[in-house]
């Protein structure tokens, strides 16, 4: 599993660390940009752009260095209050941000990079250069300092060296008295490391050989070199405590002429050489706090980056003492074991725990959707600039956390509807002007967690769902009967009809031919649904509600036979028993049972499965109704109904062969391995079945 | 037989179908074990016993004599499941009983003769003796990596 090559390494955590840069970059960008931002937040954007130029540097990455570079500078200017932020430049801050985004992926992926838009945006980014003549001559050797850096140490050395906002020569000298009072030097160099990057050196000078020292004397002091907006009665305050009790001084100082006479950490000594004393913040305070100073306004939780593999495996052993404690409790049940006997009691709390320990698997699976999010307000500035609308996204909920898995399955169908408020749901301005509206139209993006499932909700203050015309189209598609009568709720859903589609002209945007039906296939997929809320000029809902993981699926256990099957509960609409009066023959083989006012097609199980021949008479069988509400309803024949309970889920390797209709296995308490099916698979097997029973329906009405 | 000290020596696991002896190279052998009842997969090839539960994870069985093209037996307790990985993938196998594991060096597996007919020699790599009895070597590869259309 480990490269070979340590280059190779460093080069993927570099890409690893751009990702998370870039993440912060757009939060700070959506602040700004939100007005909620404070001084801070452009520094961290800053700070972001610097450092993903400086690791660029280190891996020769010279588009990538060109383009932050300039980016860099600008922000620079707005930084040092030499431009203001406007609008405009937002945007351009947003549209950097993406190509800066597209450079990077670009980088990593080692696919050509995407130059074209690249030079038009260096243009507008250096005519805002231009106009500010101090910005144009931009510090130049300390650009080119953090690469030599990086490339000495390791890539968290990055961006401690931003020029430009004030610096302070702090110089340090705790009295032995202050550590006799129990204070320590390190909490107050984190704090000065908190204010900005800065670079620590200690100096060990006045050590005395090992036969001299005295072990509880202060013989160290420190020279911090900070970089921070803060004024110097911040800095003052990290000395609070220790006031009196060491010696400091606070000088600002010219960051350009001081930085480079501190390479990193030429001035300490080899710390076994001169610097017996034991005290371990001398090693660690030249570490430690510069590693917090990288992203100061970054949430200060500790994290730990583990291989999604070793995560993975830690899934997979749960699941596998999930299915081990039910075999347990099958065999104690069947030993006839009294309910109050120790055994079962043991058993009971060994259930409970390890509910818990797959609940807190899960969390670690679990990623906030902010990452998403972020992708979509992209897709946002690209959709709305293609089609000419003024469009604002508003995101509610970014720190709602799903299965990693779901995100990124979601990002398609998300893109999609997202593209499609913009195109579809939101009116041209003009119209929007002409309702009373303004100008701006809104999308907004939201992320809950109700009643253990998530919810993600896409919705627009457009003009609605205009349900007659959507009538119509279906119509006119041949999609439904003529004379359908249809309620608001059932025209809506219309839309998810495969080969549906509203956009009268074609726009390269969003009238690709994929259609919500797509949508509503991913999200079916993930074991969710979709529904639609619209009102009439007021704009339409999107709304998706999915499960909170993967790995473990509400399920239908049933009988076919002699094999057991599980099926996702959220397919099944109702069950039902089949009676003379409700079966009905439209010709042999085709079977249809009537549900309400409807036909529905029957499905053989144990024959499409291939369990055995297909039965004649159906009178007294169970049935499962699934339902899709587009035509593609069918009743799933079962021998018997076993039970409703969570179940694993267990891929099926798709390398070596993919049964039609069977979704994943599960493992039963039993040891046995029961196959999950997908019902609409089974029901879409049969095309012409469901087109004979339309032309039933059709007859009948 | 005395200069074959220092050549390359290969281990083989010895299995039986039916009266013919068969070997795998024991290095894509990860476990045998006894046979367990399958969950028949739908619309598989019928060489496909279906899938069993190894600790947790799915896994294929099929059946190597009816893979191979032998007639098809009733199949005894005695029957076991060797558990081969390839690329990454684990299969197992069902065999009819495990005979040895044997040292061999590689200069005494033979190719198959040219003239065998096209199904076997593609799923035979070498032929040796092993104690005056004809062992056939398999190639994994091509008995566990068939194509879709193969199953249809």
């Amino acid at each position: 599993m480990s490269s070979p090559d340590p280059m190779a390494e460093i080069r993927a955590s570099f890409f690893i660390e751009c990702e998370e840069l870039l993440e912060a970059m757009q939060d700070g960008l959506q602040m700004m940009d939100d007005g909620t931002d404070d001084s801070e937040t452009i520094h961290v954007v800053f700070r972001a752009v610097h450092s993903i130029k400086g690791g660029a540097g280190a891996f020769g990455l010279e588009a990538l260095v060109r383009f932050a570079h300039k980016y860099e500078t600008v922000l620079d200017g707005v930084r040092a209050d030499r431009l203001k932020t406007t609008p405009q430049l937002l945007k351009l801050f947003f549209r950097a941000s993406d190509h800066l985004s597209d450079l990077v992926r670009a980088c990593r992926d080692d696919t050509p990079l995407p130059i074209q838009n690249g030079e038009g945006l260096l243009e507008e980014l250096e005519s805002f250069i231009a106009t500010e003549p101090s910005l144009a001559e931009p510090e130049p050797e300390i650009d080119f300092r953090p690469v030599g850096l990086t490339l000495d140490l390791d890539l968290g050395e990055t961006d401690d060296a931003p020029a430009a906002s004030p610096a302070y020569k702090i110089v340090f000298t705790p009295d032995t008295e202050m550590f006799e009072n129990g204070n320590d030097a390190f909490p107050i160099l984190r704090a000065l490391s908190d204010l900005g990057p800065c670079q620590i050196t200690c100096d060990t000078n006045r050590v005395p050989p090992l036969d001299q020292l005295a072990p509880e004397t202060s013989y160290l002091s420190w020279t911090v070199i900070l970089e921070t907006a803060a004024d110097e009665a911040e800095i003052n305050s990290a000395f609070e405590f220790v006031d009196g009790l060491c010696t400091y001084s606070v000088e600002q100082t010219d960051a350009q002429a001081e930085l480079p006479i501190l390479p990193a950490l030429v001035d300490l000594p080899p710390a076994a050489e001169l610097d017996p004393t034991p005290d371990p913040d001398v090693t660690t305070s030249n570490a430690k706090p510069k590693e917090e100073a990288r992203t100061p306004t970054v949430a200060p939780k500790s994290v730990v980056r583990v291989d999604l593999e070793r995560i993975e495996r830690l899934v997979n052993l749960v699941g596998e003492l999930v299915i081990n404690q039910a075999m347990l409790a099958q065999s104690l049940q069947s030993a006839g074991l009294s309910p109050h006997s120790d055994a079962m009691n043991g058993l009971e709390e060994f259930q409970r725990l390890t509910r818990d320990i797959q609940d807190s698997v899960m969390m670690i699976r679990a990623q906030p959707v902010k990452s998403l999010f972020q992708r979509m307000s992209r897709i946002v500035r690209e959709a709305s600039s293609a089609v000419g609308k003024d469009v604002r996204l508003i995101t509610e909920g970014e720190t709602t956390e799903v299965d990693k898995t779901v995100i990124e399955r979601l990002a398609d169908p998300l893109t999609h509807m997202i593209r499609n408020a913009v195109d579809h749901g939101l009116e041209s301005t003009a119209d929007r002007l002409a309702a009373g509206k303004p100008a701006e139209g809104i999308v907004r993006l939201l992320a809950a967690h109700r009643s253990g499932r998530v919810i993600i909700e896409v919705s627009d203050d457009g003009g609605g769902i205009d349900r007659a015309r959507v009538q119509q189209i279906a119509m006119d598609k041949g999609l439904i009967p003529n004379d359908a009568v249809l309620s608001d709720t059932e025209i809506d859903n219309l839309l998810f009809m495969p080969g549906f589609s509203t956009a009268s002209t074609v726009s390269d945007l969003s009238g690709r031919g994929v259609g919500m039906d797509v949508v509503r296939t991913a999200i079916q997929a993930l074991g969710g649904r979709i529904s639609i809320t619209s009102t009439q000029g007021a704009g339409t809902t999107f709304s998706i509600s999915l499960p909170l993981t993967l790995a473990v699926l509400d399920g239908m256990v049933v009988e076919v036979a002699g094999e057991t099957l599980v099926l996702p509960l959220n397919m099944v609409a109702e069950t039902l028993t089949l009676t003379p009066e409700t079966l009905d023959t439209i010709q042999p083989g085709l079977h249809v049972v009537r549900v309400r006012d409807g036909f529905v097609p029957l499905f053989d199980l144990g024959h499409l499965l291939g369990y055995r021949q297909r039965q004649d008479d159906y009178t007294d069988s169970v049935a499962l109704l699934i339902t899709h509400e587009d035509g593609r309803s069918g009743a799933l024949i079962v021998d018997e109904i076993q039970d409703q309970r969570q179940v694993v889920i267990k891929g099926l390797d798709d390398t070596f062969y993919r049964a039609p209709g069977i979704a994943a296995a599960t493992i039963l308490g039993d040891g046995q391995i029961a196959l999950i099916l997908d019902p609409t698979d089974i029901i879409a097997q049969t095309p012409d079945q469901s087109q004979a029973l339309r032309a039933k329906s059709r007859m009948e009405a | 037989m005395s200069d074959t000290h220092h050549q390359e020596t290969i281990e083989l696991l010895t299995f039986r179908l039916g009266d013919q002896e068969y070997s795998l190279d024991i290095m894509c052998v990860r476990e045998i074990r006894g046979w367990t009842k399958a969950t028949p997969l739908p619309h598989a090839p019928s060489f496909m016993r279906g899938v069993i539960n190894l600790r947790g994870t799915v896994l294929p069985v099929m059946d190597l004599s009816e893979r191979l093209g032998l007639p098809p037996r009733s199949h005894s307790d005695r029957n076991v499941i060797i558990v081969v990985i390839h690329e990454e993938t684990m299969t197992g196998l069902l065999v009819d009983a495990v005979s040895d594991i044997i040292t061999l060096p590689k200069s005494d597996l033979q190719p198959p003769p040219e003239a065998t007919s096209q199904g076997s020699s593609a799923v035979i790599k070498y032929l040796t003796l092993v104690d005056e009895r004809m062992t056939r070597v398999l190639d994994l590869p091509n008995i566990v990596a068939f194509e879709q259309s193969d199953a249809a």
